[in-house]
């Protein structure tokens, strides 16, 4: 009953889909307030109908109700609540609907907190969102229905993917889907702004709140896919330049880009037409990332099912959305007013040359990613473009990006000064130099980029450091009325200094990660001790242990540093005999901002065995940056309802969590 | 600065930064792209010895020999050629002999493919897209002979 519950409300809000689809345009079309305020409600009514049908999915899975197929094909009895429920989404069909149910949530939120939009633009988003609800609404129902019933039900189920039965689980995919699918509300925002045919500063100020909040959860979905990743497989590595990877880092790329390009509309009234293009790109990226996942071209942990119909499903959805949106751009682009040119040197020179360099690094991403399907689609020949391709193309690009980051917020917008502007960054440079003086004498040998990259990091660092003290008058006023000029700092000024902070954060990490770590790979057999780094692991044995629906060979390591008890860590083998699947459990253990990474191979005949030693220094400051940037990001965002002289009574401010605008 | 020289200097960066792009990607396709083969493609293509490639295929049955330091050596077949691997590592969890395995490295001048890195990229039914392909081509492939690719969900370990 259950299942065909939340069949039938997706069945409904398809139906609503397709009202708020039609409804509203009309409406906005012959300026009758009735038919546009249609949007609002069915917004809300969709959103309720998704989460129904989430939640009769979920209520499926908890109860173990193995004659719903994905629930037979991707759960277990034995498995613990947290994975039952979390297995809801791993699979094809289910994240499909996680994917639409946060599509939802996004129109529902514009038509709470878009109170204070003018009609037509609102009633004009919530229709473009309720196209793309059709469209995938339509995918879960025709060809990925997770509600589908088995005739004679099968009494256990064939287990979740063991490397799914993990935390990550419930948090990565809700992260980036909000993140990914966020972005589906700036493409509404850009196609309606076509539609209108008018694009101003107001426009660009209602856009760049659901930009930013969007880009916030992918920055987090990002560095919490990588995490998961790093702990999970057993490789040590956090970054593989996947193609999947690479699906969620476009969007982010051009998600980023337009975070930027929008902020010299909304001041400048200038970049009009490139913000709108860049808002249908970052969604258009977004979609390719969701082909590219859930078609089944590549073989991952994350393409659940090669049914062709579905990749032939989505690449429709995609020719018809990235396509149609692009032919409207190319209609209508050119009747929206242009702004103002502007000088290069000045904030908004600053901001565009920002978005050179991202849209750039993005392109050399989107080559990477799908040059190997195009050139096997062309010529059969099967290549890979791996980590040495991208080093070599965004790595410099992202360089000289950071080298320009600083320059940007201490620049004055109309016209800036690039000598003032490098004098105030003295103090930064002057870190750098240090960082680079430093490292190099330290280092002794080692390769020459290594000190100049620590220096980039610091000075980066100390950039936007330099921001903030320039603004508050720190070093130059008495402390307390730099303190006073802090809280009255604009949010979004911490903000910008947070998210630019953030990337220094990750480099740092990188940097760590790659140049100063230490591995090492060894058979070894009980009471022998392997070291590295001046931390000695002594192998004590194995223990064999049953978990809920695996079996488990653990072994016991004691870790010493420079002869002093530290802990004992204990990396495992899992076997799941439901899928006849080993998983290995890494074991970490956290020293400051280093980790110690032990993680088990094959058991040698002589009672040995094979592991694998990571000492990986600053490798914390990877996802950390990430984390700052994110703060960053929410920082900005919770200013921008302060600042915005929106019409709204001062209570509903302070209640509403999200963006008001 | 007139709009004229605002716009040039705005259309110029762009092009100096794309054309650097462009520069970069090409000059990287040239070194770090590598291709995929079957051990026949090696065999027919005179694959040159030190150029890196991946190889793919089934590991053959009871080809597989330990040596001191986690060193390994297997044979890799796609039924109709097969060539010989030499590996220095950990193997992945889901390396099996009869399996499929995508391995990245060098030929030698002896016709031993040093690889150092082995990969079981590849879903639960144990073959990698490639090498199904592969396979397939080579008229190897018995459909449903637990080789075959269901609607089941894939796992990769890599």
């Amino acid at each position: 009953m259950i299942p065909e519950l939340g069949h039938f409300a997706l069945v409904l809000a398809l139906f609503l889909a397709l009202i708020q689809a039609s409804v509203p345009l009309l409406g906005a079309r012959r300026n009758d307030s009735l038919l546009m305020g249609v949007a609002g409600t069915t917004a809300i009514g969709q959103f309720c109908f998704v989460a129904l049908a989430f939640a009769a999915l979920i209520a499926s899975y908890v109860q173990s109700d193995f004659s719903v197929q994905t629930v037979f094909e991707n759960s277990h009895s034995a498995m613990p609540l947290i994975y039952k429920i979390t297995s809801a989404w791993g699979n094809h069909e289910g994240s499909m609907l996680l994917w639409v149910l946060i599509l939802a949530l996004f129109g529902a939120l514009v038509a709470i907190f878009g109170g204070n939009l003018p009609d037509r633009l609102r009633a004009n988003v919530l229709g473009v969102q309720s196209w793309i609800a059709v469209a995938f609404d339509l995918f879960i129902l025709l060809t990925s229905n997770p509600f589908l019933r088995i005739a004679d039900a099968p009494i256990e189920g064939r287990d979740l993917n063991p490397l799914l039965q993990d935390l990550g689980l419930a948090i990565h995919p809700p992260l980036l889907y909000l993140g990914y699918v966020g972005f589906s509300i700036t493409f509404s925002f850009a196609i309606a702004a076509l539609i209108e045919g008018r694009v101003d500063a107001a426009w660009a100020r209602w856009v760049r709140p659901w930009a930013l909040l969007a880009w916030t959860f992918l920055t987090l979905g990002i560095a919490m896919g990588s995490y998961w990743a790093y702990y999970t497989l057993g490789w040590g590595g956090w970054w593989f330049w996947d193609p999947v990877e690479n699906a969620s880092l476009m969007p982010w790329l051009a998600g980023t880009a337009l975070l930027h390009s929008a902020l010299v509309t909304e001041k400048r009234n200038a970049l009009k037409v490139w913000t709108i293009l860049l808002a249908i790109l970052a969604f258009s990226l977004s979609l390719i990332g969701t082909f590219l996942v859930r078609s089944g071209v590549l073989t991952s942990v994350h393409a659940f099912a090669s049914d062709p119909t579905r990749g032939i499903f989505i690449l429709a959805i995609l020719t018809l959305f990235i396509g149609g949106a692009l032919a409207l751009f190319a209609w209508r682009a050119p009747i929206l007013k242009q702004g103002g040119l502007f000088a290069p040197i000045s904030r908004e020179g600053a901001l565009v040359l920002n978005n050179l360099f991202l849209v750039s690094a993005c392109a050399t991403v989107v080559f990477g990613t799908l040059y190997p399907l195009g050139l096997e689609v062309l010529t059969g020949s099967k290549i890979s473009v791996g980590a040495p391709f991208f080093n070599w193309t965004f790595g410099p690009i992202f360089i000289v990006l950071m080298t320009v980051v600083p320059f940007g917020p201490l620049m004055a917008w109309k016209r800036g000064d690039l000598l003032g502007v490098a004098q105030r960054l003295v103090g930064a440079i002057a870190v750098a130099l240090i960082g680079i003086a430093v490292t190099f004498a330290v280092e002794g040998g080692g390769p020459i980029l290594v000190p100049f990259a620590i220096g980039l990091a610091l000075y980066l660092l100390a950039g936007a450091a330099t921001d903030l003290i320039e603004r508050t008058g720190l070093l130059k006023v008495p402390a307390a009325t730099a303190l006073a000029r802090a809280r009255g700092l604009p949010r979004s000024a911490w903000g910008t200094a947070l998210a630019h902070a953030g990337l220094a954060v990750t480099l740092l990490g990188i940097i760590g990660e790659t140049q100063w770590g230490a591995e090492r790979i060894a058979d070894v057999k009980p009471g022998q001790v392997l070291s590295i780094r001046r931390y000695d692991f002594q192998f004590d044995g194995t223990t064999e242990r049953q978990g809920p629906n695996y079996h488990e060979l653990a072994a016991h390591f004691t870790v010493r540093h420079a002869g002093d008890f530290v802990g004992v860590m204990e990396p495992s083998k899992r076997t799941f005999p439901s899928r006849g699947t080993d998983t290995n459990e890494a074991a970490l253990m956290t020293r400051g901002f280093a980790q110690l990474y032990l993680s088990l191979g094959d058991v040698t005949p002589d009672g040995g065995i094979a592991v694998r030693l990571y000492y990986k220094p600053l490798v914390l400051l990877i996802w950390l940056g990430a984390v700052v940037m994110a703060m960053g990001g929410a920082l900005s965002l919770s200013d921008r309802r302060l600042r915005i002289g929106a019409p709204m009574p001062a209570r509903r401010k302070a209640a509403a969590m999200q963006p008001a605008e | 600065m007139t709009r004229k020289r605002r716009r040039l200097v705005l259309i110029g960066s762009a092009l100096a930064v794309l054309a650097v792009a462009v520069a970069l990607v090409l000059s990287a396709l040239k070194d770090s792209i590598v291709f995929f083969n079957s051990p026949t493609d090696v065999v027919e293509r005179h694959v040159t010895p030190g150029s890196r490639i991946r190889l793919g295929g089934l590991v053959k049955d009871g080809s597989v020999v330990r040596g001191n330091d986690l060193a390994v050596r297997f044979d890799v077949t796609d039924g109709e050629n097969t060539i010989a691997v030499a590996y220095q590592g950990i193997l992945p969890d889901l390396f099996r002999e009869g399996q499929g395995v995508v391995t990245e490295g060098v030929l030698d001048p002896s016709g031993v493919f040093k690889a150092d890195s082995v990969l079981a990229k590849h879903d639960e039914n144990y073959m990698p897209k490639e090498v199904a392909d592969a396979l397939k081509r080579s008229g190897h492939w018995n459909e449903g002979g637990g080789q075959k690719v269901g609607a089941a969900p894939q796992g990769r370990t890599q």
